[in-house]
């Protein structure tokens, strides 16, 4: 039997002794009068895959330029291992990025694209060779070598902007929308392709993303961001299920918010919603409330259970009328209207064939849920 | 591939366009290139008879041949005025783009809004008549000219500067009217160029100035190659610029050709230069041609 005791999880942010890769110290950013990002502090540790997530115009890009050298912060503090790297120009810096558009040069082949930045640091000839060589091989580009970026697919135009991002062999890489372009098959493949290259080379990813599930797919870490503000950073299972404001949890996937007053306290609360309906029972999983306070109470659809009748086990169950069904084949949503006019979305996976033909339009159905299954919010 | 009816006529379009316009007139100009001259009208012979049927065209094309082309070769005033063009239009082909390019790179990195302004700009003196403009710098080149009073008035200049009636008055004539031809075609290239790869330059290492050089310059050079042939080619041949600016020592081929035709009345030898002239500008754009469709 193996023993070995399993490696600890990678959590560098959990440990108060880890040196952070980048520090931001009250980073703020305005042109003209319009602010885009408002006292940033943030920590980036090496090895980490850390996604800036928010919908456009919050910052993310901004905040990603900043780290490349093409903005400069108005106040505040960026140190980039041990160093301000404020007046230090993107030609100096040991960050390379990955454009959203690739920003290949179109005059010169793969090879030479690869090896730009490679000439640009003077180094000899075989040292170059070889490093391209190893790009093209880490990048599966080997045959292209040759030709023109029109020559080649928007995949592989993909693989040749990240081969020469990390050619100079970056202390970090900043990836702009690296897969917008990409259809969704091929977008999911690549997210994989980017963590095994991100775990091989050890550099550290800062990613920018308005797509939560890529986000969720390749990060250890995200920021989720709005209006130039960071409103959450965790792991993406945290970021998921104890989001710590309506706006986390409505961004990131599907949810349905409970608006209450506080009408009892103990091991759960009871959040009264609506006159003459059971109040919602939950744990509050630490967050501190008081008697007669109004919060929000957050429940993803696939915590739901649909049934004809409540179910035994659970704490919560309410009666309501399905508005909507949308039948996705290995699931089904339901739109919910509880009897007091509360829009509740439910999540059912399909495990056997022609369940979802159970309940149809305007059927009466309940909802169950736990003590556990939904968070408690105030703000 | 079948020709269809369709398909032939659209093809056929332009090449009548091309054969009316194009190979029509150059054969008539090669015939009087090839015939002699005579006090007559048209004053050339032979003619062509039809009217004596077979023996008629046989008459007509013994008496064709290349005494006007060994003639081009023999007087030197012809290879001379070859040669004088060619350098004035390389050296104007050379300061066109030396002023032009930064013109369109500043037009380019100007604020969108104000695009369309500079390029009105730039277009506005095609509103004038050419001939009235360049006219109009006598007026600055003369030694009584604008040029001059601003030079001896600032003390810059003792004697006023004799420019007008020399190859550089020639110089300042062909930069100035084909300038927007140099201009436009580079700016169009500029324009359309991605911004992101000035910073992925920059990001792998280059500074502004070597990004320059290693990205924008390389990606304008179809561009300015264009500009190149724009201002070059009607500036081998041009007549009016050094009839105008350059007086009676500046040597080209285009005043030549004038003289022949209108002074000496000799359509054949006329004829014969602006044959030599077609073939000096045709080979090189072929042979250009050739090597852009190999690199593509």
């Amino acid at each position: 039997m193996d023993t070995k005791p399993s490696p600890a999880p990678f959590a560098p942010w959990t440990d108060p002794a880890a040196v952070p890769l980048i520090r931001f110290e009250g980073v703020t950013k305005r042109f003209g009068d319009f602010t885009a990002l408002q006292g940033i502090d943030l920590q980036i540790y090496p090895r980490e895959f850390f996604a800036l997530l928010g919908p456009s115009g919050c910052g993310k890009t901004t905040l990603m330029r900043m780290l490349a050298g093409f903005e400069t912060p108005t106040e505040g503090t960026i140190w980039l291992d041990g160093q301000n790297i404020a007046p230090v120009p993107p030609n100096k810096r040991p960050v390379n990025m990955m454009f959203q558009s690739y920003a290949l040069f179109p005059h010169l082949s793969v090879w030479d694209n690869i090896a730009f930045g490679l000439r640009r640091a003077g180094q000899d000839k075989d040292t170059i060779k070889a490093r391209v060589e190893e790009m093209l091989r880490l990048t599966r580009l080997d045959q292209f070598a040759r030709r023109k970026p029109h020559q080649i697919s928007g995949g592989q135009r993909q693989r040749v902007a990240l081969a020469r991002s990390l050619a100079l062999g970056p202390k970090l890489l900043l990836l702009d929308e690296p897969l917008g372009a990409l259809d969704k098959k091929l977008r999911q493949d690549t997210q994989f392709e980017l963590m095994d290259i991100q775990e091989k080379t050890g550099t550290t990813f800062v990613i920018v993303t308005h797509d939560q599930e890529e986000a969720m797919t390749v990060a250890s870490r995200v920021a989720v961001m709005d209006a130039g503000r960071l409103c959450q950073i965790d792991t993406p299972q945290h970021i998921y299920e104890t989001p710590n404001s309506r706006y986390v949890a409505d961004f990131i996937g599907e949810v349905s918010i409970i608006e209450g007053r506080v009408d009892s306290l103990g091991e759960e609360i009871g959040i009264a919603y609506a006159e003459g309906q059971k109040p919602v029972m939950t744990r509050t999983g630490g967050t501190e409330v008081a008697l007669g306070q109004s919060v929000f109470y957050a429940i993803r659809p696939e915590k739901i259970w649909v049934g004809a009748e409540p179910h035994p086990d659970r704490i919560n169950s309410v009666e309501g009328t399905i508005v909507d069904i949308g039948y996705l084949g290995d699931v089904s949503t339901y739109h919910v209207r509880l009897d007091s006019g509360q829009m509740i979305k439910a999540l059912m996976t399909n495990a056997e064939r022609y369940a979802a033909s159970r309940f149809t339009w305007n059927d009466r159905v309940w909802l169950s849920w736990s003590r556990h299954a939904g968070v408690v919010l105030t703000s | 591939m079948k020709l269809n009816p369709r398909r032939l006529v659209l093809i056929s379009v332009p090449y009548a366009w091309l054969l009316a316009l194009f190979m029509v007139p150059f054969l008539i100009v090669l015939k009087i290139a090839l015939s002699d001259t005579a006090i007559a009208i048209p004053p050339y012979m032979p003619t062509l008879d039809l009217a004596a049927g077979w023996s008629g065209i046989r008459d007509f094309f013994s008496e064709l041949d290349f005494e006007n082309f060994t003639w081009l070769a023999e007087d030197d005033l012809y290879w001379k005025s070859y040669v004088s063009s060619l350098w004035i239009a390389t050296v104007s082909t050379f300061f066109t783009l030396l002023i032009g390019y930064p013109v369109a790179y500043a037009m380019s990195r100007a604020r969108p809004e104000w695009r369309p302004l500079l390029m009105m700009l730039i277009i506005l003196p095609f509103w004038s008549s050419a001939l009235i403009r360049v006219y109009a710098w006598i007026g600055i080149l003369s030694s009584e000219g604008y040029l001059n009073q601003v030079l001896l008035a600032l003390g810059l200049a003792d004697t006023p500067l004799s420019i007008l009636n020399t190859q550089t008055a020639v110089y300042i004539g062909i930069v100035y009217t084909y300038l927007p031809f140099m201009i436009l075609p580079i700016y169009a290239t500029l324009e359309k160029m991605d911004e992101s790869l000035l910073e992925a330059a920059e990001d792998l290492g280059c500074t502004r100035i070597s990004a320059f050089w290693r990205v924008t310059f390389p990606l304008s050079r179809p561009g300015a190659i264009a500009g190149c042939f724009l201002v070059f080619i009607p500036s081998l041949g041009e007549f009016v610029i050094p009839s105008i600016l350059g007086g009676s020592q500046t040597l080209m081929i285009g005043k030549v050709l004038w003289e022949e035709f209108f002074n000496n009345r000799d359509w054949p030898v006329a004829s014969a230069v602006a044959v030599v002239l077609l073939l000096i500008l045709v080979i090189p754009i072929v042979l250009f041609q050739r090597n852009e469709e190999k690199n593509a």
